[in-house]
């Protein structure tokens, strides 16, 4: 349900890093692993994203962290054409993509939409993760997607 | 209204004053100066001595502090401050709200709400650059290209579109009335720049579906209101604009991160709009000039619907050039130009043309002003509206 890419989609914007409060850790090291890993609750079993210390539901904290099918739909979508980082200004347009899991209570992940920058996007559309490896400090994977 | 804990008339807007507005990185000054600058002009329009002041509120972490604005004006006692998070400009309404709120609990008497920016002193919104690691929230953004200010509100609009199936026509109207009402006004920015449909149709992709007009200026300036108890008022310059109700306004969620707010189509004046309303004692129809943030048109046009000033279904037909003009429209919009032609000082330029439009001092003044909503934030975790009137509304 999910492959992985060695080209750079976006090159020479920042790196993401954990927090260094540990709170993401998990999922940083859960894409490196080629793993969607995101929070669900111990106690009343509700996925959330991005990650809180608490449950935003039931208000435990012990919430624990599940590898989720790497599949969406797209809830919505833009196409930057200005360039607001120097990486971009030679670039070109590029899509993002905002892709809610229905099987993972409906959180929803921002990304980008592989493949032709100028392709039609329609809200909806079933989409697929493409774990994309970078080379970094340290080395890190970003989480992309394409219409499946 | 039976219930007094409310806002409803009992403090006013005595003075307003702002900086000469700037584009971004062209101010002489350094940004604290500004915010002084803007202070004075605002106590001299009110008719009151800076050493008066007791209190200040702001919001979006200003960095000009009340401690350091207090020894700067030399004021003998500082008696309250406060400060207003959230995104963006969402806040400009929540500082006439703390102030007033300061006002009525004693707590201070003549209270200063200001915002100040120096964007070449500081750096741009609208850019992003750095190559450092980036954590938290960000890293769930920022590494796909999205960063700026466009690129965060974006996608709420185009949700918006697909979902109700409004918005470009009235987002053309939009910008189109604020650059019409910028003409007009000698402190606008955009004064002697004109806006027609074709040059909106034609004008460059930011990032789809926001166009280059749809999108706010980035300016350096500063900007002041004078907030203090109605019957004081009576003693100053000029004629109060009163203070009807202000609220905060942040959803279940309004703040989650990469974009997973449970009420994703909105432009946040949800949970507000009620209270607004039932504490001012008056309802939408009731409203006659409207100052409604631009960070982006699309924004506006949920405001608008969220305020009850049109409907989803009737936005395309409401929302129309004609009908957002102060000369002869029905919901006259932005009347200073505001965040798209006059300034962007993060939405209190548009506060400030509310107290005008009801002392009836605007470059395009509207007939007969009682009542002016003025708005902040639109999209934002936490947005705040505010209603001004005449005395002649409380009675």
């Amino acid at each position: 349900m999910s492959r992985s890419t060695d080209e750079v989609h976006l090159p020479g914007l920042r790196q993401p890093a954990a927090a260094n409060d540990g709170l993401d850790t998990p999922f940083w090291e859960g894409t490196r692993a080629h793993e969607l890993r995101v929070q669900r609750c111990k106690e009343c079993e509700l996925h959330q994203w991005g990650p809180e210390w608490m449950c935003h539901a039931c208000n435990s904290m012990e919430l624990e962290w599940v590898a989720v099918e790497p599949v969406g739909n797209i809830y919505s979508w833009q196409r930057p054409h200005h360039p607001v980082h120097r990486a971009l200004s030679e670039r070109g347009p590029y899509i993002i993509v905002l892709v809610e899991l229905p099987h993972a209570d409906n959180i929803r992940m921002v990304g980008n939409l592989l493949g032709d920058p100028l392709q039609e996007v329609e809200i909806g559309t079933p989409v697929s993760v493409v774990f994309e490896d970078r080379d970094g400090d340290p080395d890190f994977t970003l989480v992309q997607w394409e219409v499946t | 209204m039976n219930d007094e804990y409310n806002l409803r008339g009992k403090v006013a807007i005595v003075g307003v004053g702002e900086t000469t507005y700037y584009k971004h990185g062209q101010s002489p000054d350094p940004e604290f100066v500004l915010v002084l600058k803007a202070i004075l002009a605002a106590c001299e329009d009110a008719g009151i001595s800076p050493k008066e002041i007791d209190g200040f509120c702001s919001y979006s972490n200003d960095r000009n502090d009340p401690p350091r604005l207090a020894n700067a004006l030399g004021i003998p006692e500082l008696r309250y401050s406060n400060m207003q998070w959230t995104s963006g400009g969402g806040g400009a309404a929540a500082a006439v709200q703390n102030a007033a709120g300061a006002v009525v609990a004693g707590s201070a008497n003549v209270v200063v709400a200001y915002r100040g920016l120096a964007q070449g002193q500081f750096g741009r919104f609208g850019r992003s650059g750095g190559s450092r690691p980036v954590s938290g929230p960000a890293a769930y953004t920022l590494p796909y290209g999205m960063m700026s200010a466009a690129q965060m509100y974006a996608m709420r609009t185009t949700r918006f579109m697909h979902e109700h199936g409004v918005g470009r026509g009235a987002m053309r109207a939009i910008a189109m009335a604020c650059y019409h009402h910028a003409q007009n006004n000698p402190r606008a920015v955009m004064q002697g720049k004109t806006l027609d449909a074709e040059t909106y149709d034609s004008s460059r992709w930011i990032t789809e579906p926001y166009r280059l007009f749809d999108c706010c200026l980035e300016n350096d300036g500063a900007a002041a209101m004078i907030v203090t108890r109605t019957d004081r008022a009576k003693d100053l310059a000029k004629a109060p604009a009163l203070v009807l109700a202000a609220q905060q306004s942040g959803g279940h969620r309004s703040g989650a991160t990469a974009e997973n707010a449970t009420d994703y189509v909105t432009s946040s004046f949800k949970p507000a709009v009620k209270h607004l309303y039932e504490q001012a004692g008056i309802g939408p129809t009731d409203i006659d000039v409207v100052q409604s943030y631009e960070n982006f048109t699309g924004g506006v046009v949920m405001s608008l619907i969220e305020h009850g000033l049109c409907t989803y279904e009737n936005a395309d037909e409401v929302l129309t050039f004609d009908n957002l003009r102060a000369d002869g429209g029905n919901l006259p919009l932005n009347t200073s130009g505001g965040n798209l032609a006059e300034c962007y000082m993060h939405g209190l330029g548009l506060q400030i043309e509310a107290v005008r439009q009801v002392r009836g001092e605007s470059c395009n003044q509207v007939d007969d002003v009682k009542v002016a909503l003025a708005n902040a934030g639109p999209m934002v975790a936490v947005a705040s509206t505010a209603l001004y009137g005449t005395e002649e509304v409380v009675g």
